[in-house]
């Protein structure tokens, strides 16, 4: 399958740092600002050219897509068909079959610029959809996640996706089938608190935003700033929360000598 | 007034003025029984319209109500020989969970439950019901203990949220709930869960994951609560009554979706208004399905527990 990606049609990209980088040359760079070091948000696409092997992932779970279950009305059902044209994405996280350094596994991608990587019924089905498929044909899960949270347009629906996606995990856990789950900026609030953090080994990539309450929401109830770095990767890493942090360009390889030694391969 | 009482003000306006007749009548020794009675039936008659056309924001005040009646209240009534067991073993013991042994009818049981104080004074202490990171620990260390003995575990849920503070997210709040999330999916004895108030969020799941979920009539629960929908969605908290009605939080809702098991209902006026015919509804309720969940092969429990919450969501599929 062709790895599309029209997020960024720019030629070039400005860096926070004031750079401007040629946006070829921060694709080939893992999007990684060359001058400063900052990570820029990769699209789902971009995440499964760099984690799998060429030509080698095949998507399930495409056919199940969102609707509008509570009607919030037309504009949402208008914002998902946008961000659907803007990430050629179905939905907020593609799941699928692939190899990595030749090792078969099931893979889950979520994608921010998809509604902020919410989780609604649609999310919370293909995860559990990916679950199922890895336990069925005994293969390691790798889920890259980033989200906002559950989404609130499918309000109670979403939340109760928590649930079942932890549920499915607890099946994966029973197979013992390892599971690697990284953690990229921003992972909060309902998918931090379910299947993203339920792995068997937590990695997460530098300065990513991790949490349950984002940070607007605690600074408003605490009536004060919070600190810098707080409820960063290195912050929670520091607190005991994740296994480990590891750079973009490190994580194919990471992932796979996790895998090996978990598999005894 | 506060303003959980507006909702209210005209039953109360009413009631005050049949107490006023009732002890004029004693004081001048004058017979106004005819007027009283009207009163009363006409009382009666605006407390059932009110409460039979309730509207979404109306049932959120209900659900907070500063007198609706809290896990302690359920427990005192509903169950014998309490013994409260506290803390993580970790951190801390977190007074916004409470949790211990106790009888259901003689047979013994683990509770779990988000507890709100009554006043100012016990809200500080228990945190409004919000719990930190602990309180999530604890749960999952005392249902643990009720699997080893093979209690059965009733919950009790009534939080605005887990608490967005620092030290909760010092102390891993996404993490703590998780992990209640994945013990609960596979914990080898019959969980029923109880939505007696608030249901907010992440901080009510992380203790509401069960073989069977009951919810009081004026009860809610919600992914976020409306003043949060409405400032996210329309930059402005004061929609939140419409919000309300756009999150679909009432337990009518939640069954349409097959979110909750059953409806308890609650007598007119709310549970605040006769909390023993709640409690005992309640009691029905859980009885009910505790002897069905009981005679459940374990395995045949975990089953039904994954397919139940696996069958949750709306979708299309092309």
């Amino acid at each position: 399958m062709e790895f599309n990606c029209n997020m960024e049609k720019e030629l070039w990209v400005k860096c926070k740092c004031g750079d401007i980088i040629y946006n070829q040359d921060l694709v080939e760079n893992f999007k990684i600002c060359p001058k400063c070091g900052e990570y820029f948000a990769m699209t789902a696409w971009e995440r499964l050219a760099q984690l799998l092997d060429e030509g080698s992932f095949s998507p399930f779970g495409e056919e199940v897509t969102s609707c509008d279950p509570l009607d919030f009305g037309e504009e949402y059902l208008l914002k998902l068909r946008e961000d659907s044209t803007k990430t050629s994405l179905t939905e907020a996280i593609i799941v699928g079959e692939g190899t990595l350094n030749d090792m078969p596994l099931i893979v889950g991608v979520m994608d921010f610029h998809f509604r902020g990587g919410s989780m609604g019924s649609v999310v919370g089905e293909r995860v559990t959809l990916a679950i199922e498929k890895a336990v069925e044909k005994r293969l390691p899960l790798l889920i890259v996640a980033t989200s906002g949270g559950a989404r609130m347009q499918e309000g109670i629906l979403s939340l109760m996706q928590m649930a079942k996606t932890s549920l499915a995990v607890a099946r994966l856990n029973e197979a013992r089938l390892p599971y690697i789950s990284i953690l990229t900026n921003p992972t909060t609030a309902g998918v931090a608190a379910s299947y993203a953090s339920l792995a068997d080994i937590l990695i997460a990539e530098p300065k990513a935003l991790i949490g349950f309450a984002g940070p607007r929401v605690i600074e408003q109830t605490i009536r004060q700033k919070l600190p810098p770095g707080f409820q960063r990767s290195e912050f929670f890493l520091s607190h005991g929360m994740i296994d480990m942090i590891v750079e973009r360009p490190k994580l194919k390889e990471t992932v796979y000598q996790l895998f090996s030694i978990l598999l005894h391969k | 007034m506060k303003e959980e009482f507006i909702i209210e003000k005209p039953l109360i306006e009413l009631e005050a003025k049949i107490k006023e007749l009732k002890e004029l009548s004693k004081n001048i020794k004058a017979d106004f029984s005819e007027e009283i009675a009207k009163l009363e039936e006409k009382a009666r008659k605006l407390t059932e319209e009110f409460y039979n056309n309730l509207s979404p924001w109306q049932i959120v005040k209900i659900a907070r109500h500063p007198n609706r009646p809290q896990t302690l209240d359920y427990i005192n009534h509903i169950f014998t020989s309490f013994l409260e067991l506290h803390g993580d073993y970790v951190f801390a013991d977190d007074p916004a969970i409470i949790g211990g042994l106790a009888r259901f009818e003689g047979e013994p049981v683990m509770i779990v439950g988000h507890q709100k104080g009554k006043n100012t004074k016990e809200n500080l202490k228990r945190n409004f019901g919000m719990p930190y990171p602990d309180g999530f620990r604890k749960a999952g260390r005392l249902m643990k203990l009720a699997e080893k003995f093979s209690l059965p575990i009733i919950t009790f849920i009534d939080t605005p949220g887990a608490y967005p503070g620092i030290e909760a997210e010092e102390r891993g709040q996404f993490s703590a709930i998780a992990r209640n999330l994945f013990l609960m999916s596979s914990l080898a004895t019959p969980i029923i869960v109880c939505v007696t108030g608030e249901g907010g969020s992440g901080g009510a799941l992380g203790i509401a994951l069960g073989d069977v979920v009951l919810m009081l009539e004026y009860a809610i629960y919600s992914v976020i609560s409306p003043e949060g929908c409405a400032s996210i969605l329309w930059r402005d908290a004061k929609k939140a009554p419409e919000a309300a009605k756009s999150l679909k939080l009432t337990a009518k809702d939640l069954k349409e979706f097959g979110v909750i098991d059953e409806m308890v209902s609650e007598p007119i006026g709310g549970a605040h208004k006769d909390f023993i015919t709640t409690a005992e509804n309640l009691r029905v309720s859980i009885k009910k399905y505790l002897s069905i969940l009981k005679n459940k092969p374990l395995k045949q429990l975990l089953l039904e527990r994954y397919q139940k919450y696996r069958q949750i969501g709306k979708f299309i599929i092309n």
